[in-house]
């Protein structure tokens, strides 16, 4: 399974890649493997406002519908539009042309809160 | 419980789950790619869970003649039908198959959540010169579905798979059956229990991939087979679930006959539609509102996105008046209305 080092990870199996004070944000491939075939991927609207925990997107597979929640507070700046025309983006590229927003980051110590990459790992026993 | 194929599931890869009280794969590979392998090619379900009956003796022809609603007099030795059993207001207890093995011997297959029921019903209401066993323990049972199932068929048996559909093949101590709940050619193969892993094993080797119930659920859902217990219930009719092609109101009499001959003279009051997607919108799952002009008329008795169609697609049960395909309907998801239509069932056809 992979969990790339240059992440930070919330239990909840979103994964955060921070860019300065912009964070692009999708869920992991252990999540996606979980979740199985999506079928359907609303990433949240722009100028949207989030803390973390809030749920920011739903992603529904075949058999289930499951919310996905911002890893930290701040405002959202992209969304992922390709993910809404080809939702199994998430499934075959979750770290990579799966992502699903960015935002700009209001309180960069929130990471701190955030695992990394091994810490993820160790929960998922991978 | 766990049918004797538990195992095979685990070693196959398969994602178990809870089924009216069965642990049994919901997928292996994952539910799009197994629900393609039948619509192009083959897959075989384990549906060891379902109910065997054995019904026998004298008495049985009328005796099933007066608890089911289609003709059993009428089935002919080596065929097959689908009927349903009902209770005295024309609600359905449940779907079956019923399977005419020779004269006076019948095999009855029901659904894995009915049994109890199903068999309780049953022998409270036994006639003279009837014999009834459940042997629902003692088998195992596989479908095997697909445009390859002919191929599996001859390579498991040596012989052509009948081209009719319904008919019915005593090999060895199993029974093999023209049928299947997925809208595509196959067989469903039921085995004593003790050779359902070498079953398994040939069907797997002669070519057809695991299916678990997800895929089930999407085949039969786009071919608008209802499944009971969320399509069917004792609180509707066949005629309101549109099976009334499986009951044969020439029969002097079976229960529930009385209720829907009534219900005929009263007119249907909602009938169960096929309803598609009109716009794009999130999977669309049992127990969504379904509204008409701003008002809700009913609510999804199953829901899914159908993989060959690529959309949202389900069944619901609306007043009659508006059970017309073309009809616009709006269905909540979370929140929010998303426009779909009734469609002509099946949902989905070979050639489209």
């Amino acid at each position: 399974m992979n969990v790339p080092e240059n992440l930070r990870y919330a239990e909840s199996h979103e994964w955060i890649l921070v860019e300065g004070d912009t964070g692009t944000v999708g869920i992991t491939e252990h999540a996606q493997a979980e979740l199985t075939d999506i079928v359907f991927a609303e990433p949240p609207a722009l100028g949207k406002l989030f803390k973390p925990g809030d749920v920011a997107a739903v992603v529904e597979s075949v058999k289930a519908a499951s919310d996905i929640y911002s890893p930290v507070s701040g405002e959202v700046i992209a969304r992922n539009e390709k993910i809404e025309a080809s939702p199994a983006l998430l499934n075959t590229d979750p770290f990579g042309d799966g992502w699903i927003f960015k935002i700009r980051l209001a309180n960069p110590a929130e990471l701190e809160a955030l695992k990394d990459a091994a810490a993820y790992r160790a929960q998922i026993g991978a | 419980m766990k049918t004797p194929l538990f195992d095979a599931h685990l070693a196959a890869g398969g994602r178990m789950v809870d089924f009216s009280g069965w642990q049994m794969p919901v997928q292996y590979s994952g539910i799009l790619d197994e629900h393609m392998a039948v619509r192009e090619s083959a897959g075989v379900f384990d549906i060891s869970h379902m109910g065997e009956f054995f019904v026998g003796g004298p008495g049985c022809v009328a005796w099933l003649d007066s608890l089911l609603t289609n003709n059993v007099a009428a089935l002919e030795p080596g065929c097959a039908h689908y009927s349903l059993m009902l209770n005295e207001r024309g609600g359905v207890i449940d779907d079956l198959i019923v399977y005419r093995l020779g004269p006076e011997r019948f095999l009855l297959v029901v659904n894995a959540s009915m049994i109890v029921e199903d068999a309780g019903w049953m022998k409270v209401r036994l006639g003279e010169g009837v014999t009834f066993e459940n042997r629902s323990a003692g088998y195992a049972a596989l479908a095997v579905q697909g445009p390859d199932s002919g191929k599996i068929f001859a390579e498991m048996f040596g012989r052509a798979m009948p081209e009719s559909r319904n008919r019915v093949l005593e090999i060895g101590e199993g029974f093999v059956v023209t049928t299947g709940y997925t809208g595509e050619s196959g067989f469903e193969w039921i085995v004593p229990a003790a050779g359902a892993a070498e079953s398994w094993r040939k069907v797997l080797a002669a070519g057809a991939k695991p299916c678990g119930l997800g895929a089930r659920d999407t085949l039969r859902l786009e071919m608008c087979y209802p499944l009971n217990g969320s399509d069917l219930s004792p609180a509707h009719t066949p005629l309101e679930a549109g099976l009334g092609f499986f009951v044969d109101f020439s029969k002097p009499d079976f229960v529930g006959k009385a209720a829907l001959v009534a219900q005929k003279a009263s007119g249907i009051p909602r009938r169960l539609c096929a309803i598609k997607a009109a716009e794009k919108s999130p999977p669309i799952r049992s127990h969504y509102p379904v509204f008409l002009a701003g008002t809700q008329v009913g609510e999804t008795t199953s829901g899914a996105h159908s993989p060959s169609l690529g959309c949202g697609i389900a069944m619901a049960y609306l007043p009659a008046e508006f059970a017309k395909p073309g009809q616009e309907v709006a269905i909540e998801i979370r929140g929010k209305k998303f426009c779909a239509c009734v469609h002509k069932k099946p949902l989905y056809q070979k050639s489209t």
